[in-house]
């Protein structure tokens, strides 16, 4: 087994240049451009917690005009000023909430909400190293992410709004201003908030896998590491390999926007008169950006995924069942992710051959992604959960990840896909396998390492109160959802009225928004509970789950700089030894060498 | 509605005053250590509430299905839409077996092995025969879909048709036309250049093929009952998506491309009013692929006539060679593209 031993004589230098540092720490270095990964964590965690509102707020507003497509609300005009008129949303602007909606929950929330959260906070912590290999860079990507949303939410404001043909933003209707209004200086912020974006993906992701690879503790094997760990470093890898592609695709599309290029435009007509552009493809862009667009699904499913792992392991009492097939399926999502984004194009005009390699593709990551489900299941076969509102939502987020990975079937196979292509099926489908699975884990990974993040517990009764309604009402909003879909009702509709078969599914639509509405309110429980633990919260204790891990071995309260005050623990065994047979607890931490657990050592264990 | 508002937020207000309380009465206790008796309720409660939502979540999923099914899709009215059905069937019911077991054992477990007194967890880090069994009976099950469902896709998108009628489908925000391309059987030639408010298509008024030609002027397209018809989709500005959610058919338009489809449709408008018991039925070609702010009104009643009827209709249309002949377009522009099947 390798055991590599990383802490040197500049770890121990650095620990007392930070105590030193202590002393002349300001306002500035300490809350705002901090490079301590701990505040950085958090840094993300509020700046993901703002954009979530926000884009839950867009989400009611559009839910209702769904919903309730007759009804005039007043406070439309005084919130919205001219793009609610009379109580009515206007068209242009619904198609514009819906695209900086999925932006923000996709990439703001998600993504850097996250990674940018856990994978800060956790990694340090859990690889036993004293921050991150380079706090400068991290700091920096926070920053990024900073500008990248002030960029994105302002675009909302401006006179011709905000980009609108869709997250995905296609060209030609987002290359051509004439096409429609927020294809105009709205886009070309969106497309500046994305560019920076990506350069906070990536100073992150590089800081995370030089960490994990180099700053390991003594004894953290990489078969020693815990499967978050895992899960955020497989993720920051996936992202470094396809977040420059999308920068590629956004790089195109602002020369063919603002440089006369045609990369994108071909043969073009429109606002009566023809352009010059030949010879560029829409679907170059429409390859480019799935590239990215699909294994972004697993940047943020996998580090959820990592988190409930390891909340399911804890609070169940039992080693992750299955630990090595855990780490070899998410190896073998990530690389399948890559390879499968034409199922997103199936009915484009793509060369139909090529529609059959994806099917193959897209149906094979439901292989991995069922052997992940079967260990969870496993692992609380016979086991003694210790319930919390963390593992309520580690269990919720396995229900939801099977409901929606099997909808995932239809839409992979082309053959299916020709008639459920960019229906509210789609949209249910992704909102549960991604939307929901990822909020799911972060909300898991707020409640559990809430504690380690602030040294105080959040209230488990608003917990449990927050998690009840959450889990109802996403079920309520997207399970009916895919009905809405099969019936054969477009998504991207202002309104369902082209059509009079689809009129039955008004009433849907009316419970899909009230449902919507419980949902959004119950995340206030949440908020509350939030900022209140922080500064009123329980005080928490040394390990308050009893975890094996060795975040749980620095110093309880915010922490402190170099996370250890002495040597950085050495680690001796796998971070499952829960329930052991012949040990005296029902968990040993990662630190106890097996000479001092004679009794519950397995053969081969000395 | 001002008022209503204004209640919501004092409500809500209210609400979390309330809950400022509760939280305060529970911390008030703070040196107060958990027992383990607190945590063996909290077990119940978590426990008893996820069985519950189980067994309330599956009953409402089966009511679901029975109340909503007959308001969505009626029958495939195309040859290859009835293939399709019967796949789909075959995924739902695969698909729906694995839910219900899956959900069940979930739930299941966490209700049944919270923790209460005296109860400890089996060690039980792997079993490799258990996890080789689980990886296999997935593929094997993937496999037989997969296989089934590319024989589809093969049958529908890679198989040249015989005899296929040529037929346009043009759009632009936020309307369609439909050419049809005559006794030649071949759309005639068009160039984005040409057009203007008299030739819409932008036709090559030049082109010998172009003389049969017909097409629409207004809202409405029609198509003969049993016959194969190739479409040919073209854009002018944007991607549109041409959905035919009753035909099963659904292929994107894409400025600079042609892209295909071929279908036959099965069931005339009137056998399906019938059908579906709806004397007002019409089947529909709506725009699928967000193009503008208006894209929710781009659509177009489809009619599917007997061939006799049909031909009727067809003599209605506009036809090609009214149009004013058009200027010769210059040697540099690119004139109807075969770029269809780029990767
Ligand atoms: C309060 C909860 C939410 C509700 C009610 C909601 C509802 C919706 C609805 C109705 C649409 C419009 C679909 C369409 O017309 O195409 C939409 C779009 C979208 N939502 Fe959500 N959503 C919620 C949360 C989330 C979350 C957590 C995510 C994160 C993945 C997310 C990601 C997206 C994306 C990517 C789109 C597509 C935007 C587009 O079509 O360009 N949503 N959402
Ligand atoms: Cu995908
Ligand atoms: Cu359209």
């Amino acid at each position: 087994m390798e055991v590599k031993n990383t802490v040197t004589a500049e770890d121990v230098h650095h620990v007392e240049h930070h105590a030193d540092e202590h002393h002349h720490e300001s306002f500035w270095t300490k809350y705002i451009f901090s490079q301590d990964h701990k505040m950085i964590a958090k840094q993300y965690l509020t700046l993901a917690i703002v954009m979530a509102f926000i884009g839950m707020f867009m989400s009611i507003i559009f839910r209702l005009q769904l919903g309730f497509p007759d009804t005039k609300f007043g406070f439309f005009e005084t919130l919205l000023g001219k793009w609610g008129k009379g109580g009515k949303l206007d068209p242009g602007f619904y198609l514009a909430l819906v695209t900086i909606h999925g932006t923000i929950m996709v990439f703001f929330v998600l993504t850097a909400g996250l990674s940018g959260t856990f994978s800060n906070l956790l990694i340090p912590f859990q690889v036993g190293a004293r921050d991150m290999a380079s706090g400068f860079l991290n700091m920096l990507s926070f920053w990024f992410f900073f500008l990248s949303s002030v960029v994105m939410v302002w675009s909302v404001f401006i006179e011709t709004g905000p980009a609108a043909g869709g997250w995905t933003v296609y060209p030609p209707l987002s290359a051509l201003p004439q096409a429609m209004p927020g294809s105009g200086l709205g886009m070309s912020l969106w497309l500046l908030s994305m560019a920076f974006f990506i350069v906070q993906a990536l100073m992150g992701g590089i800081n995370y896998i030089v960490t994990v690879l180099n700053l390991r503790t003594k004894g953290m094997a990489m078969s020693r590491l815990p499967l978050t760990i895992w899960a955020f470093l497989i993720t920051a890898i996936l992202g470094l390999l396809t977040f420059p592609v999308l920068l590629a695709a956004v790089l195109l599309l602002i020369f063919d926007r603002s440089f006369g290029t045609s990369f994108y435009l071909s043969d073009i007509f429109i606002g009566g008169a023809p352009l010059p552009q030949t010879g560029g493809s829409p679907i170059l862009y429409e390859h480019l950006f799935w590239f990215l667009g699909h294994p972004e699904v697993y940047i943020v499913l996998l580090p959820a995924l990592g988190l409930t792992s390891e909340i399911i392991s804890t609070m169940s009492r039992k080693p992750i069942f299955g630990y090595k097939a855990m780490v070899g399926s998410l190896c073998a999502i990530a690389f399948l992710s890559c390879i499968v984004w034409g199922h997103h194009m199936f009915v484009t005009g793509m060369n139909p051959f090529l529609g059959t390699v994806f099917t193959i593709t897209t149906l094979m990551v439901a292989i991995p992604s069922a052997v992940k489900v079967f260990n969870y299941i496993a692992t609380l076969w016979r086991a003694n959960i210790q319930f919390s509102p963390a593992m309520c939502f580690a269990v919720g987020l396995v229900s939801l990840f099977i409901s929606g990975g099997l909808t995932g079937i239809i839409l992979g196979d082309s053959a299916l896909d020709i008639n459920v292509h960019d229906t509210y099926f789609v949209v249910a489908h992704f909102h549960v396998v991604m939307g929901a699975v990822a909020v799911f884990g972060m909300l898991a990974g707020v409640y559990h390492w809430f504690p380690r993040m602030f040294g105080r517990m959040m209230n488990k009764t608003l917990g449990y109160v927050h998690f009840w309604f959450t889990i109802v009402s996403v079920y309520g909003v997207f399970f009916p959802m895919h009905f809405v879909g099969l019936a054969g009702i477009p998504r991207r509709y202002y309104a369902n009225s082209a059509y009079e078969g689809f009129d039955y599914f008004l009433s849907v639509n009316h419970l899909i928004t009230i449902f919507a509405i419980i949902g959004g309110a119950a995340q206030f429980i949440f908020l509350f509970n939030f900022i209140y633990s922080i500064f009123k919260g329980k005080k928490a204790t040394q390990n308050p789950w009893n975890s094996t891990t060795i975040e749980w071995t620095s110093p309880v309260g915010p922490g402190i700089h170099g996370n250890w005050a002495g040597p950085t623990p050495t680690v001796y065994r796998w971070p499952y030894d829960y329930s052991k047979p012949g040990a005296e607890k029902d968990f040993i931490p990662q630190t106890v060498p097996f000479s001092e657990t004679k009794s519950s050592n397995l053969p081969g264990e000395e | 509605m001002t008022i209503l508002i204004l209640i919501a937020v004092i409500l809500g207000i209210m609400v979390l005053v309330k809950l400022m309380n509760i939280v305060q009465l529970s911390t008030q206790v703070s040196g107060y250590e958990e027992t383990e008796d607190d945590q063996i309720k909290e077990n119940n409660y978590a426990g008893i509430g996820l069985m519950l939502f189980m067994i309330i979540g599956l009953s409402l999923t089966v009511l679901m299905i029975v109340s909503y099914r007959p308001h969505l899709l009626p029958v495939a009215a195309s040859e290859h839409g009835v293939g399709l059905d019967k796949l789909l069937n075959i995924n739902w019911i695969v698909i729906g077996f694995v839910f219900f077991i899956t959900q069940i054992t979930l739930f299941y477990f966490a209700h049944k092995y919270r923790h209460t007194k005296g109860k400890v967890a089996y060690f039980y880090p792997m079993n490799h025969k258990l996890e080789i069994v689980w990886t296999a009976i997935p593929t094997i099950v993937l496999s037989i879909l997969i296989v089934t469902g590319l024989q589809e896709w093969h049958k529908i998108l890679m198989t040249e048709k015989k005899d296929a009628v040529n037929v346009q489908v043009y759009g632009y925000q936020f309307a369609w036309i439909t050419r049809y391309s005559g006794k030649d059987n071949t759309l005639g030639k068009s160039n984005y250049k040409l057009i203007t408010d008299e030739n819409p298509l932008g036709l090559e008024t030049s082109d010998p093929a172009m003389k049969d030609d017909v097409y629409t002027t207004g809202n409405e397209m029609h198509i003969p009952v049993g016959q194969e018809i190739k479409f040919q989709f073209n854009a002018r500005d944007v991607i549109h998506s041409a959905y035919f959610p009753h035909f099963r058919a659904q292929m994107n338009l894409v400025p600079g491309m042609n892209t295909f489809f071929t279908f036959k449709p099965t069931i005339t408008t009137e056998e399906m009013r019938k059908i579906t018991k709806n004397d007002k039925f019409d089947y529909v070609l709506l725009c699928n692929k967000v193009c503008g702010v208006a894209h929710y009104t781009m659509k177009m009643t489809v009619v599917v006539d007997t061939p006799e009827d049909f031909k009727k209709w067809l003599r209605k249309q506009k036809k090609a060679r009214e149009i004013s002949s058009t200027p010769t377009v210059a040697e540099n522009t690119t004139v109807n593209k075969e770029v269809t099947a780029t990767l």
